[in-house]
């Protein structure tokens, strides 16, 4: 398989399990181009609903039509859909409504538009909410199987998507669980969870620490809430030392999650990557490389918190 | 149902409001006695809804956008049958279904969480989207707070609501009230954040809007028959109300937008919404025992 954003295998999937369950509906706020709901809207236009620039509204009209047995896909930016914080809150995590939330251009990684429009903080805001499931597929594969998931599942999901294309990083033969990680690359030196777009880097990076002679296990969050506590703990048991990896603020999200887990069942040093600030402008590259985040600055990191 | 039925069922209303509030020992009176007549003229004059059945598809849906009147709601839903009247004392009891804000998890027939202003729009509009969808008759009736409607996620709504669905599926099975009492928590409206021209500006994003006074029954029972019989596009009416309705020491008193009579000012509020003099009160209540085990209930908790 070639890379591909998951926002587009997202779009894909949307029309291909949009056209076998009627139930399926569409919700943007005048971003379906970049959300890439926009085939689903071409092709079933009586069932995706363009808000326009009022992402609270989308949200709430969407919980509306999930509480008469739509299943709704609640579309914009991460920053701004999770931006509507109360909204979801009230109206999609306590009601327990079936909705779909998904942000795209998620992190720095979206490049040249800059701060305010990157997803930074949307996963620690929502971990912090009852009922709301949190997953970020790494690629293609994974990204088609979350979204038949999140269908099958009853209750509110919220989907994490990248605007850069993401090379494949799963097995031919994956399968994707709620709850479950998949361990990418077995090691015994150091564990390496990363997810959504710092997946590859992150199995570059384990590829030259190999050549070093340090062995990192490296694992693919995929499922942000629930964690993998099993996995998780297994695998720190056997490393001693862990790293996060995420294009997100180090507080609260990915970080947050896995150091408050293992604090909690098996104190272990952890040391979390991902961004400090706002973000900015610039060549995607070169964002991550100023924040540590490609494969020379995870390997830089790893050797550091190891002191080798 | 008659108008003299009505008036009765809002009469009796009142009374387990006070009652309510009473034991509960917080919440909001003013605003539930403003809302009262409309949810009343509502639930028990046009509403298709089964309490046996709670999910039936096809029920109409009332979504109290203005959560914390859920007392005045509770109240009717008690009357309807969807739980036992006995439970009225238990609002905001830890445990309790009847939770201090409306709880569809909590409490079955309610079909919103709100209480958090400014959302109940947007899910109004898209329970009454997916009800057009589904080719359902049912009906949706939001009832918004007048400070409410200063929240932008209602205009929001307000914009899009006229255009969601067209043609097909308008949402000409939305009736949206604004129930207008003037008064918010800090002060009256006008010396907050005036919310004039109100009409105006729900006209002018598109609503057709009736003004009516929300305490006659006969008025509200013809804009609601007249917002039915409008197509192709929702409605609002605007419902000029008086914030503790039926209660003189409540009424436009914005000391009274949430807190809780006490005891013996609740059983004076009684009193006064069963329309008897101070001076006729004990023959009074000498010949209807149900008030007076209400009374000596409502003493007892003085007593604790």
């Amino acid at each position: 398989m070639p890379a591909k954003a998951t926002r587009a295998a997202f779009g894909e999937a949307l029309l291909d399990l949009g056209s076998r369950d009627e139930r399926i509906v569409t919700l943007d706020a005048d971003l379906s181009k970049s959300t890439m709901t926009a085939a689903f809207a071409r092709k079933f236009p009586e069932r995706a609903f363009n808000l326009g620039i009022a992402e609270s509204n989308m949200i709430g009209v969407g919980a509306g039509l999930a509480l008469t047995g739509k299943i709704p896909f609640a579309c914009s930016f991460a920053c701004f859909v999770v931006g509507r914080f109360e909204t979801i809150r009230i109206s999609v995590a306590y009601t327990n409504a079936n909705v779909k939330i998904v942000g795209t251009h998620a992190g720095i990684a979206i490049g040249e538009d800059g701060y305010s429009q990157m997803g930074l903080e949307d996963v620690a805001a929502l971990r912090a909410l009852p009922n709301v499931l949190i997953v970020q597929p790494a690629d293609e594969l994974e990204t088609k199987q979350a979204v038949a998931w999140a269908v099958a599942h009853q209750g509110p999901v919220y989907l994490r998507l990248t605007r850069q294309a993401l090379e494949p990083v799963s097995a031919p033969d994956y399968r994707f669980e709620i709850g479950r990680w998949a361990t990418l690359k077995p090691g015994t030196d150091v564990t390496l969870v990363a997810s959504g777009g710092t997946v590859f880097n992150a199995l570059e990076a384990a590829r030259k620490l190999e050549a070093d002679g340090i062995s990192a296990e490296v694992i693919n969050a995929a499922s942000l809430k629930p964690l993998d506590e099993d996995t998780l703990v297994r695998s720190a048991g056997r490393t001693r030392h862990v790293v996060t990896v995420e294009d997100h603020s180090i507080a609260g999200g990915l970080g947050g999650a896995v150091a408050e887990s293992l604090a909690d069942v098996l104190p272990t040093p952890v040391k979390r990557l991902g961004v400090t600030g706002f973000g900015e402008s610039g060549e995607p590259r070169a964002l991550y490389a100023k924040h540590g985040l490609d494969p020379a600055g995870i390997t830089a990191s790893v050797r550091k918190f190891l002191g080798r | 149902m008659s108008d003299r039925k009505l008036d009765a069922i809002a009469r009796a209303c009142r009374v387990q409001i006070i009652r309510m509030l009473t034991h509960a020992g917080s919440g909001h009176p003013g605003g539930s006695l403003s809302v009262i007549d409309l949810l009343v003229a509502i639930a028990f004059g046009r509403l298709r809804h089964d309490p046996r059945r709670p999910d039936w598809p096809d029920r109409d849906r009332i979504v109290l956008s203005k959560g914390h009147a859920v007392p005045a709601l509770y109240t009717v839903m008690a009357r309807a049958g969807y739980f036992p009247e006995e439970q009225l004392v238990t609002l905001r009891k830890l445990g309790s279904p009847l939770q201090g804000h409306p709880d569809r998890v909590a409490l079955p027939g309610i079909e919103a969480a709100t209480g958090s202003l400014g959302q109940g729009l947007s899910l109004a509009c898209g329970m009454a989207l997916g009800l057009r969808m589904a080719g359902s008759p049912a009906r949706v009736y939001c009832i918004l707070g007048d400070g409410e409607v200063q929240e932008g996620q209602v205009w929001e709504a307000a914009m899009a609501a006229p255009k969601l669905g067209q043609p097909e599926h308008a949402l000409d099975n939305l009736t949206v009230i604004v129930d207008y009492n003037k008064i918010q928590l800090d002060d009256f409206v006008a010396r907050i954040l005036d919310l004039e021209p109100l009409v105006a500006k729900w006209q002018g994003f598109g609503w057709p809007v009736l003004e009516i006074d929300g305490h006659d029954l006969p008025q509200i029972d013809k804009a609601l028959d007249q917002a039915e019989a409008t197509r192709g596009r929702p409605s609002l009416i605007v419902a000029h109300t008086v914030k503790g309705k039926g209660v003189s020491f409540m009424e436009n008193n914005p000391e009274w937008h949430g807190k809780s009579p006490k005891p013996a000012e609740a059983v004076a509020a009684i009193r006064e919404i069963l329309g008897v003099s101070e001076a006729a009160w004990d023959g009074y209540l000498a010949t209807d025992r149900t008030t007076h085990a209400l009374v000596d209930e409502l003493r007892a908790l003085d007593k604790k």
